[in-house]
């Protein structure tokens, strides 16, 4: 009897034992780093829909968690760290100064798979990914010079990093691309996020003649002066129609469901390999809002040149691209290389404004 | 003409956030009370004040709510440091960090909720003047009530007999104790008035400057509004000086950043700062001017021994 007992035991713990472990194979737990609360409604925001968009594919198959608001720097580690131990198979982190941290734990844990957003340094365990959100800005760009009669658009920037640079000059390009003379005025806030300094930067331009908004500061607040004065405008990072029903044309909004349920996926079926991804309207990485407050021609225009770069057929940055100091940036036909695009740190011809240095 | 009114009223608008909550930490230093929690009451303000105006639609009982929440936070603060004897500094500190969390935990649901702005008031004839007529007389009330608000606390503290009291307490406490006036009632209703303009400076950034609640909104406005108060070496009519300075000098570089005008645009952000700091250096420098007007139990905690 007691000889029976111990085998049922026994047999009660293996079965439990390896159904555990087929449950820690079909089922993945993903993990999520934000630099920002949830709640910004703008770049942590639209990860978190990421998030949520993997736990509404795969149901059952996934479970996710996420540590948000953690500060670039130590405590990124030590928030990594927490979900390397606490079983996750693969972990999002989601903001540029995460790359030495993510790395560094990467190293420590090399079973678990990293995903680093908009870095450069991989590892063998460790991916990055990132977005072409500049190909949204020639859309906006090209609406723009449709739309403004004084054919000055107000852009509202944030720091002078190539990433927002490119975006300058990819709005340029688009807009010279209807208007060759279309001028903008910029100011920059040296912030991402201040709605009342946005708010005042938005109304210096509108005092000084613009008639279109652009920015690249992740607050509603510029789309809402916008609204107030009666002018149109761009929403920034999510859709912010909610903000500015009158003003707001259209929206880049950045869109990671796509990537990352693929990326899930490749760990579910056991393909995952660290790759360098940086898409944009191919790879769905991009979004525009739907275009309101525009005439059905703009509208139309717009989404065919969307088209258009999402089908490759139209390149941004292709030559000839003439320099702000008159140096050729790329001759006639040449496309830009990543590394070009993503070092950029110069405007081009028709831009007035100096970067600041 | 024509293109200096809006820039001004820009000023107004950039201004008056930093001078509301200015004025309430102006009379609670005067009092003796050191609270540096002004940035964590304020942004409690802006998530209450937006939180209710939005829920109820009536942009009073916003404001009405902002300020409560605000003093409550400030009564908190009071508690801990008037009752207790807890380290101002690090009480203050406090009152900041839980202030910014808690206003997260508040406004979680009010996330991407559009707001509406406070409504002009329009004086009759008055605002039809030439020139400064909407400059003047077509602001939002809470813009009134900063200026009225400065003009009644300076005569008040220099012309009636409660200001004497304030002063006399922030400036010897065991003085005022003795005289049979009650330092702790005296502190505590400096604390709540700070509270109160704390609430009214964050209903402002969240009903008219951008009606809308986004986490952090208040971007630091509460610091500047502590630096204004030495800035202003504790009078209440070099603090609207200053605030409007402030508010003119950033407000500014922005209209010269988009004119053109090739000024180095880290520089122009940090210039309302090197200006408070070169302030402070003057003022302090001069033993005299700092000995005068700074309160000399300023952060000072104090038992009533019997």
């Amino acid at each position: 009897m007691r000889t029976l007992l111990k085998l049922a035991t026994a047999a009660a713990i293996s079965l439990g034992v390896s159904a555990g472990m087929a449950l820690a194979k079909d089922k993945v737990k993903v993990g999520f780093i934000y630099v920002g609360p949830v709640s910004d409604h703008g770049w942590s925001y639209q990860h978190d829909q990421g998030r949520k968009a993997i736990e509404e594919h795969f149901g059952d198959l996934v479970e996710t968690t996420y540590i948000e608001s953690v500060s670039e720097g130590p405590d990124a580690e030590r928030a990594i760290e927490r979900l390397a131990r606490s079983g996750h198979d693969l972990i999002f982190t989601t903001s540029f100064g995460f790359m030495n941290p993510t790395i560094k734990v990467a190293k420590k844990y090399p079973k678990i798979k990293f995903e680093h957003a908009t870095g450069y340094k991989r590892a063998k365990n460790v991916s990055t990914y990132g977005s072409r959100f500049y190909e949204g800005r020639y859309v906006l760009g090209q609406m723009a010079a449709q739309i403004s009669k004084s054919g000055t658009a107000g852009y509202i920037g944030s720091f002078a990093i190539p990433e927002v640079v490119r975006g300058m000059n990819a709005f340029m390009l688009g807009a010279q691309s209807v208007n060759p003379e279309f001028k903008i005025k910029t100011v920059w806030v040296n912030s991402w996020y201040d709605p009342g300094r946005e708010a005042d930067a938005a109304k210096a331009l509108i005092d000084q003649g613009v008639d279109i908004m652009v920015q690249h500061t992740d607050s509603p607040a510029p789309l809402q002066v916008a609204q107030e004065r009666g002018i149109k405008g761009f929403g920034q990072a999510s859709d912010m129609i909610k903000f500015a029903r009158e003003a707001q044309t259209t929206a880049i909004v950045d869109y990671w469901d796509a990537y990352y349920i693929a990326r899930v996926r490749a760990v579910l079926d056991d393909t995952w390999s660290s790759t360098d991804t940086w898409g944009g309207f191919d790879k769905e990485m991009v979004h525009l809002a739907p275009f309101t407050n525009v005439s059905q021609e703009v509208a139309v225009k717009s989404s065919q040149t969307r088209d258009a770069i999402q089908s490759g057929q139209l390149q941004v940055f292709q030559g000839p691209i003439i320099k702000q100091d008159g140096t050729v940036f790329l001759k006639e036909g040449e496309i830009a290389s990543d590394k070009q695009l993503l070092g950029m740190n110069f405007f081009i011809k028709g831009i007035d404004d100096k970067l600041p240095e | 003409m024509t293109w200096l009114e809006p820039i001004l009223l820009t000023i107004v608008t950039a201004s008056t956030p930093l001078l509301l909550a200015a004025l309430g930490e102006l009379i609670c230093e005067r009092a003796g009370v050191l609270n540096l929690g002004v940035e964590g009451m304020m942004i409690i303000g802006a998530v209450c004040g937006f939180a209710v105006a939005h829920t109820t639609g009536s942009m009073s009982l916003g404001v009405i709510a902002a300020v409560v929440c605000s003093m409550i936070m400030s009564l908190l603060f009071g508690f801990l440091t008037l009752h207790l004897l807890c380290n101002q500094v690090a009480t203050g500190l406090a009152l900041t960090i839980l202030g910014l969390g808690l206003s997260g935990l508040i406004g979680e649901s009010f996330i991407g909720e559009p707001g509406h702005k406070l409504p002009q008031l329009e004086l009759p004839f008055l605002s039809e003047l030439p020139y400064v007529g909407r400059l003047l007389f077509a602001q939002d009330a809470l813009v009134y009530i900063s200026i009225l608000g400065v003009i009644l606390v300076s005569f008040v503290l220099f012309r009636t007999r409660l200001g004497l009291i304030i002063r006399a307490t922030g400036d010897n406490h065991r003085s005022a104790h003795a005289l049979g006036y009650s330092v702790r009632k005296v502190r505590y209703g400096a604390v709540l008035f700070g509270g109160a303009c704390s609430g009214l400076a964050g209903a402002y950034l969240s009903l008219a400057y951008t009606p809308q609640w986004t986490e952090g909104m208040t971007a630091g406005r509460g610091w500047i509004a502590l630096a204004l108060v030495v800035f202003a070496s504790w009078r209440p009519l070099r603090l609207l000086l200053g605030a409007y300075l402030f508010g003119a000098v950033s407000v500014l570089q922005f209209h010269a950043q988009a004119y053109g005008i090739a000024l180095p645009s880290q520089l122009m952000s940090s210039l309302p700062y090197i200006v408070t700091i070169f302030v402070l250096v003057i003022i302090s420098g001069n033993k005299q001017l700092t000995k005068i007007n700074t309160p000399a139990c300023l952060g000072k905690p104090f038992r009533p021994d019997r």
